[in-house]
């Protein structure tokens, strides 16, 4: 493609919060290792040498304190960004986030809003064990008041962070690891797309078709996309076109789309690295069968995290990841296909 | 109080244990991570926080403990684990992510647990605390003798947990004392950009108990302090503060640039690298002959061969393991 633009998911969201600063002066950004570092994973390079310390701060190790103050400065006129490094270490800060973040809104009956966007890091598969691995996904979206997103390529990363940016009410912005195109962390070519130079909105809780079939649904988020697209490829190979849905938006979640996909092809696989039970995949099934039951062709299925703490050995947490191979036997199962291929 | 010859002995051999053992995982952590380095990759994968140049804290602190007495440690746990006396083996395994680790390869290098030797982690910052205090009140209740230590670095005395677990001790006068490895660095964030205060051993006056600053990362004065407030805390008079100067000679972790050191701090680092400074001044005041500090070279390369070699040979565990051992 002429004018290609490819960028990294950290890269895409360090433009659109530059974008949005350079013309909302009340945005400003704060958290652990963002300023001079740049972040951990990269996703704020360049917004201290643009925009200079009073409005890209160092924290101290003090998440409390400063999402709590970040709660504060939005409900006085700011539009802050935070980062929670690892979304593992929500234990040390989760009332500030939780208790006061997503429902301050509500319970002033509106008197003030809460314009603020999270950013965490989400996500294994490198070995770094269950205290900095996790997706918390089903954690986050399961508590009302805040918003929940997570991208699966830089073009949705950049939109969704200027749709957060823009929106008057708290933004949970989770990032996926194996995403950001961090050399050092793996690299997903497919993560790494055309991302425009000016600013736009992908639309907070509108999912994307990440590829057309009739036969199977995928349904995934973030680096479960990817494993999903991976799998229909291999499936299409074999005979079966499975349909991949990319949720993008956890809250609010597009049921309408996942519906649609399911009416048409008639089968259900969710993909979900976060813990299996009473979490985004049980959500997803629950959404199909409760009013769609008669779409279905076959029991729906679920490639989720077991429950169980991620473990360091390699060995030990591949066997429990979600993977292509999980996903292609599932579908073949499902949509009567001989197992295995 | 200054070290009797064993104990200076001891001390200096644990020191050299735990640089060998960085220096040996710190060459294995890179294998299969170059041209592309990929933490996924190699027979180490995963973070890697190195302490070298620390260790003059770990073994100026340890030296007074037993395995009763209980420690809990940071991300950064392999100097004080070996000064603890944590089995070597086994915890190289663990690192690896063995079978034959302490933990079957569950935990790795930041979670590194022995019940043996009252040894326990967290990669969470400050979240050492509040089990120390725990461990401390156990013993308090029980009449069981031993203290707890909780190790952690100077950016975590800005953590709630630790305000909070300083107060309960304080307030309980638990057998507890706390060792700040003040290191000047938080990953990328210096001290002084995210400290109100130049020291935190100052904050004791907010809970009214002793506080002491340790400059210069040096074992004799770190042995000295450390053993008043572990003396301290035995006879029942409470908890203490300690925060001791000291120096992080390799990255944050395994693959940190470390663009945001001023220029030329590491060479000055390791000119006060604290190990050759050690030897030198065993040489200096007569205690030690060269022949006598390379014998205990030798056994802690030893020790440290013999770790290494286990680790490398111990199984894999098997991939279902991951699904076990989640409830007692
Ligand atoms: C609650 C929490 N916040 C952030 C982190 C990420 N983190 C890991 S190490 C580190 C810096 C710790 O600095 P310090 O306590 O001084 O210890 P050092 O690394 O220097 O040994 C940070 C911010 C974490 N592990 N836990």
């Amino acid at each position: 493609m002429e004018n290609e633009r490819k960028l990294t998911i950290a890269r895409a969201m360090a433009e659109a919060t530059a974008q949005e600063m350079r013309d909302d002066p009340s945005v400003f950004v704060m958290g652990e290792d963002i300023a001079e570092l740049g972040g951990v994973f990269g996703n704020t390079r360049g917004l201290l040498e643009e925009f200079g310390k009073e409005r890209v701060r160092d924290t101290p190790i003090s998440e409390t304190g400063f999402i709590g103050a970040a709660v504060g400065a939005a409900q006085d006129g700011m539009k802050p960004v935070v980062e929670l490094m690892f979304v593992d270490f929500f234990g040390v800060c989760f009332d500030a986030i939780y208790n006061l973040m997503a429902k301050n809104t509500y319970f002033s009956g509106g008197n003030f809003n809460v314009p603020m966007v999270l950013m965490t890091s989400t996500g294994g598969g490198y070995s770094d064990a269950g205290q900095h691995s996790q997706c918390l996904y089903g954690s986050f979206a399961h508590l009302p008041g805040m918003k929940v997103v997570s991208p699966s390529n830089a073009y949705d990363a950049k939109g969704l962070m200027t749709a957060a940016l823009r929106d008057p009410n708290p933004v949970i912005y989770m990032y996926h690891k194996g995403l950001q195109g961090m050399g050092w962390l793996g690299t997903e070519a497919g993560a790494i797309v055309h991302v425009p130079e000016e600013s736009y909105e992908v639309e907070i809780g509108k999912a994307a078709i990440a590829r057309e079939g009739h036969d199977v649904t995928i349904v995934s988020i973030a680096q479960g996309v990817h494993h999903g697209l991976k799998a229909a490829e291999r499936l299409a190979d074999q005979g079966i076109r499975a349909e991949v849905v990319d949720l993008r938006s956890l809250v609010p979640l597009d049921r309408d789309t996942i519906r649609a996909s399911v009416a048409k092809t008639g089968r259900l696989i969710v993909v979900d690295e976060d813990y299996h039970s009473y979490g985004v995949s049980g959500e997803i099934i629950a959404t199909v069968t409760e009013s769609n039951m008669a779409d279905l062709k076959a029991p729906p299925k679920r490639i989720a995290y077991p429950d169980v703490p991620i473990p360091f050995a390699r060995v030990l947490e591949q066997h429990c990841l979600p993977n292509a191979d999980k996903i292609v036997a599932a579908a073949r199962e499902i949509c009567g296909a001989p197992v295995p291929a | 109080m200054q070290p009797a010859k064993d104990t200076l002995a001891w001390m200096y051999e644990k020191m050299v244990t735990s640089r060998r053992f960085e220096n040996a995982i710190e060459k294995i952590y890179m294998e299969g991570k170059s041209p592309v380095f990929n933490m996924a990759d190699g027979p180490i994968p995963g973070e890697m926080h190195l302490s070298d140049g620390q260790e003059p804290v770990a073994v100026g602190v340890c030296a007074h403990l037993n395995p009763e007495d209980v420690v809990t440690a940071t991300h950064r746990p392999h100097h004080q684990a070996i000064a603890k006396g944590v089995d070597l083996k086994k915890m190289a395994a663990e690192i690896f992510g063995k079978a034959t680790g302490l933990s079957g390869g569950r935990g790795g290098h930041m979670h590194i647990f022995d019940a043996d030797v009252n040894f326990a982690c967290s990669g969470i910052i400050a979240q050492g605390m509040g089990p120390a205090a725990g461990a401390a009140l156990s013993r308090q209740i029980q009449g069981k003798p031993g203290v707890a230590v909780s190790f952690i670095g100077e950016g975590a005395a800005n953590q709630g947990a630790f305000h909070e677990a300083m107060n309960l001790a304080a307030v309980w006068k638990l057998p507890m004392v706390v060792v700040v490895e003040d290191n000047a660095w938080g990953i990328s964030v210096s001290k002084e950009a995210s400290t109100a205060i130049q020291r935190n051993s100052d904050r004791a006056a907010a809970y009214g108990i002793p506080g002491h600053y340790i400059p210069g990362n040096d074992p004799m004065k770190i042995y000295e302090v450390a053993g008043e407030a572990i003396a301290r805390a035995r006879r029942g008079e409470g908890p203490t503060l300690i925060e001791v100067e000291t120096y992080r000679l390799a990255g944050h972790f395994m693959g940190d640039a470390e663009g945001y050191r001023p220029d030329g701090e590491k060479d000055g680092l390791f000119e006060k690298d604290p190990i050759p400074a050690m030897r030198a001044k065993l040489l200096a005041d007569g205690n030690f002959t060269e022949a006598e500090l390379d014998a205990l070279e030798d056994k802690a390369q030893a020790a440290v061969d013999e770790a290494i070699g286990f680790a490398r040979e111990s199984a894999d565990p098997k991939p279902e393991d991951a699904l076990t051992a989640v409830f007692a």
